[in-house]
């Protein structure tokens, strides 16, 4: 297996506030990753040092041997790293279908005069776009709605978007930031099966933060423990839920 | 038909007039608002520099001896449009690319130096005096009862319904259809999330900048050969005027720029007409302060929500 990415030492200082310290992270293909902590312990902020929101205080970022750190998020994003945010953040206005053609837009770029004449070539990558976007569609259960507005969806509907949107980028690693948040236990089933076949039919790696432990258990190939910005443990789930310093940051001291 | 109604009609026509000429202008003010969220005061001057640019082609098409009208009119527009979105692209680049992501304020001080800047690069260059734009069609339609009120109808009014229509027509299908209109308005909505799913931020802000530019290359040759004079001043009000219809409109808004800039200049036409011209302005800038006092977000704008 290869290794997709690396992390080392990652450290961001907001003042006087040390959010991230010195965090270590690999990902490597066709895993599904969790990061998981109590609140404010630093891992959206992780997150956002990856994707390039935050320039960190120090730290190494290399995905596919490649150093990250100062890219434009436009180019972090065909590089094949895409991510969500803890809230929904679709294109409300704009049809679901929509939201996921604007995805491929790099994709479907055949050159300014090829949209204004209409050529053929160009007409043939956004059918080409329009099929991608169809088939999951169909997967995630919303084609009758292809042509309804985003925001108009329900929240569960707005979160499978999401990801789908996600895929449309064809990335190599999915960074999801509490997909399952306001999830009621039957969306949150569904997303457990979306994200596990996310891995093993479309070969991409997830990196996930997520609270439901029941979900970052059952699908978590391996598992990243932060606690108050410092990295406290990581292995696969069985070593996890039985680390007794996981148990002490989640529960306290007995 | 009464004459009151003929004289009206006559006003409604004006506004129509003027008022699709500010549509243009407000277009560029809104649209960058929409995706950058700064107001971008230099675009006034933009339009000046339309009115100049095609005033140029006019005279230097004059010079060598080519007088058929569709041939000038082509020129003047296409030649016109191209030099002003250079000037459009440019201003973004220089003025406004270096210092995004700073404090909202920055840009606009810098806008304001801009449209400072590009004012006084036109009068050195040109003189401050006013300069007489060839009026390239004359002559009109009178309507009306042989004694009393006509309504005049002229074919440069025509003209300006027509070539506004058209460009409102092709932005609509720009902004609606085309891959890149689809990108402008994923960045309009959320820029951040757009430039995470691949889209060339910095390249959609030019082109919002350039298409922004053009309308008001188009709305300058227009309003030129309309009023036909041109000054280096004439950016200043065309520009708080077009600002101003953007914001009556709901800033952000294409379609309300639209409305906003009709119905300013109906308003216009009607204080002209009923009251005084001196007037006019005062009713303008009056509305202005009524619809940031009671209805911030315009007619058709929607209100900003916070983003967490």
């Amino acid at each position: 297996m290869d290794k997709l990415l690396h992390v080392s030492g990652l450290t961001m200082r907001f003042g006087g506030l040390l959010a991230v310290n010195n965090v270590a992270l690999d990902v490597y293909e066709k895993e599904i990753i969790s990061i998981i902590g109590p609140n404010g312990a630093g891992k959206t902020t992780v997150f956002n040092c990856l994707t390039g929101f935050y320039k960190p205080t120090a730290g190494q970022i290399i995905y596919r041997g490649e150093p990250l750190q100062q890219l434009p998020g436009h180019i972090i994003s065909r590089k094949g790293m895409v991510r969500t945010f803890q809230h929904v953040r679709l294109f409300k206005d704009m049809t679901v279908i929509e939201n996921l053609l604007v995805a491929q837009h790099r994709h479907l770029n055949t050159g300014f005069l090829a949209g204004l004449f209409k050529t053929a070539s160009f007409r043939q990558a956004e059918q080409q776009g329009v099929e991608r976007a169809s088939a999951w569609l169909e997967r995630i259960g919303l084609s009758e709605f292809a042509n309804r507005e985003a925001g108009n969806l329900a929240y569960g509907q707005q979160r499978r978007l999401e990801i789908a949107r996600c895929m449309m980028t064809q990335p190599n690693l999915l960074m999801l930031d509490e997909p399952a948040a306001g999830l009621n236990p039957a969306e949150t089933a569904e997303l457990d099966e979306l994200i596990v076949e996310l891995r093993d039919k479309h070969q991409v790696s997830v990196l996930l933060i997520e609270h439901d432990m029941k979900l970052v258990m059952g699908i978590s190939d391996r598992i990243y423990v932060v606690n108050q910005g410092c990295p406290l443990a990581d292995g696969t789930p069985e070593q996890i839920q039985s680390n007794p310093e996981v148990i002490k940051a989640y529960l306290g001291e007995f | 038909m009464s004459e009151q109604f003929y004289y009206f009609l006559q006003q409604i026509l004006n506004g129509v007039t003027i008022g699709s000429t500010y549509a243009l202008i407000a277009i560029g003010y809104t649209m960058v608002y929409g995706i950058i969220g700064m107001i971008n005061f230099a675009h006034g001057e933009v339009y000046m520099l339309g009115s100049y640019a095609a005033f140029f082609v006019l005279a230097g098409l004059a010079m060598v001896g080519i007088d058929s009208l569709p041939l000038l009119l082509i020129a003047a527009f296409s030649l016109s449009i191209i030099i002003t979105s250079a000037y459009g692209w440019s201003i973004e680049r220089v003025a406004y690319r270096p210092l995004r992501g700073g404090n909202r304020l920055i840009p606009l001080i810098s806008a304001i130096g801009m449209s400072i800047f590009l004012q006084n690069f036109v009068r050195l260059a040109q003189g401050s005096r006013d300069i007489a734009m060839p009026s390239l069609i004359t002559g009109g339609w009178t309507i009306g009862p042989a004694d009393g009120f006509n309504i005049t109808l002229s074919y440069m009014q025509v003209v300006i319904f027509v070539v506004t229509f058209l460009s409102m027509t092709a932005l609509t299908l720009f902004i609606s259809k085309s891959r890149m209109g689809r990108a402008c308005r994923a960045c309009a909505e959320d820029i951040g999330m757009a430039n995470l799913l691949g889209i060339n931020t910095n390249k959609v802000i030019s082109i919002t900048f350039v298409i922004g530019a053009a309308l008001a290359a188009v709305a300058g040759v227009l309003l030129g050969m309309y009023y036909g004079v041109i000054n280096p001043y004439l950016g200043f009000m065309a520009g708080l005027k077009a600002f101003t219809a953007a914001v009556l409109g709901g800033i952000g808004s294409i379609p309300g720029a639209v409305l906003g800039g009709l119905l300013l200049g109906i308003a216009e036409a009607i204080t002209a007409g009923y009251f005084s011209t001196e007037y006019k302005d005062v009713v303008s800038f009056g509305l202005l302060c009524f619809v940031l006092l009671f209805m911030p977000t315009g007619i058709l704008g929607k209100p900003e929500v916070e983003k967490v």
